[in-house]
């Protein structure tokens, strides 16, 4: 069943209402072991970066490694996107789980707000199955301060201050900036291109 | 490129939308849900619903509105009215909204921003600000007042230092209505708004005054606002937010479109 990882960070509410609205039955879990009957994760996220050491605890982190490594489909949304990468300078001590080999770094200070918050368009979308039906100007909700820089895994760009990673994707594994439970039509989209490209 | 968004606001009352008299009737009180998923699907950026009844035995209802109103919204949704506690945001949240917006609670006690922002996330925390001019000071933008109690008390702050001691306490957003603009349909106080607007980092959601697609596009521009809001996009000649944005985009101004 598809498992919506609950680390206590955050609301977990519009995720998996959206997820529901879709047809989709949600198992909501912070149990290690329910990951291996998983057979899709999604790892909502909010807030600061630090929440994500109690996937540490209790040895979620593992367990997510090792459903990965059977092939099971993953979603990060927001600081679950960015906990795929190596780290985040909101976070110096706290390791993310290392799938993507870079670091997650502040917007810069120049001038422009940050956070970074409101619809902004999704530029240069890579051929994946995940962006099926969503085209290149299309827009999404953002509200964070921490992006990840472009990399070999960017499946899509935003710019702010310079482009960064609004989405990435490896094999199964895949990760979002913004919120596609909040981002109207676009985001439902993508959300259920998750849940497609996870059932074959 | 980052777009303005245009907000529109439901003042809710016993479960039920409601206006101010003075306004052409477009839209009657509504549904709160129906109303909400309406706004949505016309191009609305984000949705706040602010419950002016916020007695104790309204709170029931309003978490019963969130939760209808929530169930098919899939763009952002914040609550106002009477939230207090954490545990009063906890309810909201688990209803469906994905921010509160607190007013006298966070004058009160600031604490509560950091609390509630520790728990969900500071973009999960609006601090609305009701906010006059101070007109009988040397600068009456910069000595702004905040106001409670509907625009009646003067809280003894000035807009700006509350503005930034929020931000401070961790708050995500500052929804900034004027008091003196509000209800008038001359337009929004751009000079107060962009005066909070650089005193901040935080977005600013500009409200009060709306009247005319010009004025949003002042806001946008000379107000330096991050959002604006109108409690009915109808009551001034434009048919839906979508329309709103595409008479904004034609002037350059960004925004959602197509949306």
């Amino acid at each position: 069943m598809l498992t919506v990882i609950d680390y206590k960070a955050g609301n977990l509410t519009s995720v998996v209402k959206a997820l529901h609205f879709l047809g989709t039955e949600v198992f909501v879990t912070s149990q290690a072991e329910a990951m291996e009957r998983a057979t899709s994760m999604v790892l909502p996220g909010v807030g600061h970066f630090a929440a994500t050491a109690r996937l540490e605890q209790g040895g979620l982190a593992e367990a997510i490694r090792r459903a990965i490594a059977r092939g099971v489909p993953f979603l990060g949304i927001c600081v679950g996107m960015q906990w795929l990468y190596a780290g985040s300078t909101e976070a110096p001590g706290h390791p993310g789980l290392g799938y993507f080999q870079q670091t997650v770094s502040r917007f810069p200070a120049n001038g422009q707000k940050v956070p970074h918050v409101g619809w902004n368009q999704l530029n240069e979308l890579a051929a994946t199955p995940l962006l099926k039906g969503v085209a290149s100007g299309d827009f999404a909700y953002f509200t964070h301060s921490w992006r990840a820089p472009v990399g070999t895994e960017t499946i899509v760009t935003t710019e702010y201050m310079g482009p960064f990673a609004a989405a990435c994707q490896r094999e199964r594994v895949c990760g979002v900036q913004f919120h596609p439970e909040k981002s109207g039509a676009t985001g439902l989209q993508i959300l259920r291109n998750f849940l497609e490209f996870s059932a074959c | 490129m980052l777009t303005r968004r245009v907000i529109a606001c439901l003042d809710v009352r016993n479960g039920r939308v409601v206006k101010g008299v003075q306004f052409v009737n477009l839209i009657d009180a509504g549904d709160p849900a129906e109303l909400a998923h309406r706004h949505a699907e016309d191009g609305a950026d984000e949705i706040v619903l602010l419950d002016i009844t916020a007695t104790h035995e309204g709170r029931a209802t309003l978490l019963e509105t969130v939760r209808r109103a929530a169930q098919q919204l899939f763009i952002p949704f914040t609550v106002g009215g009477g939230i207090r506690t954490l545990e009063d945001a906890a309810a909201v949240f688990d209803a469906g909204a994905d921010k509160v917006s607190l007013n006298s609670a966070a004058l009160q006690n600031p604490e509560l921003i950091t609390m509630i922002g520790a728990e969900y996330g500071a973009q999960a925390v609006v601090v609305a600000i009701d906010a006059r001019r101070n007109v009988g000071a040397a600068d009456p933008v910069r000595d702004a007042r905040v106001f409670t109690h509907g625009g009646r008390r003067d809280a003894g702050r000035t807009v700006i230092e509350w503005a930034r001691d929020a931000e401070q306490h961790g708050a995500g957003e500052i929804l900034l209505t004027s008091m003196d603009a509000d209800g008038t349909r001359a337009g929004f106080d751009c000079e107060l708004t962009a005066a909070v607007s650089r005193a901040v980092q935080i977005p600013v959601i500009a409200s009060g005054g709306a009247g005319s697609v010009q004025h949003f596009a002042e806001v946008f521009t000379a107000g330096c606002a991050d959002a604006a809001l109108a409690a009915s996009i109808f009551h001034f000649g434009v048919s839906s937010a979508r329309v709103l944005k595409e008479q904004l985009a034609a002037q350059k101004i960004p925004v959602r479109i197509p949306c």
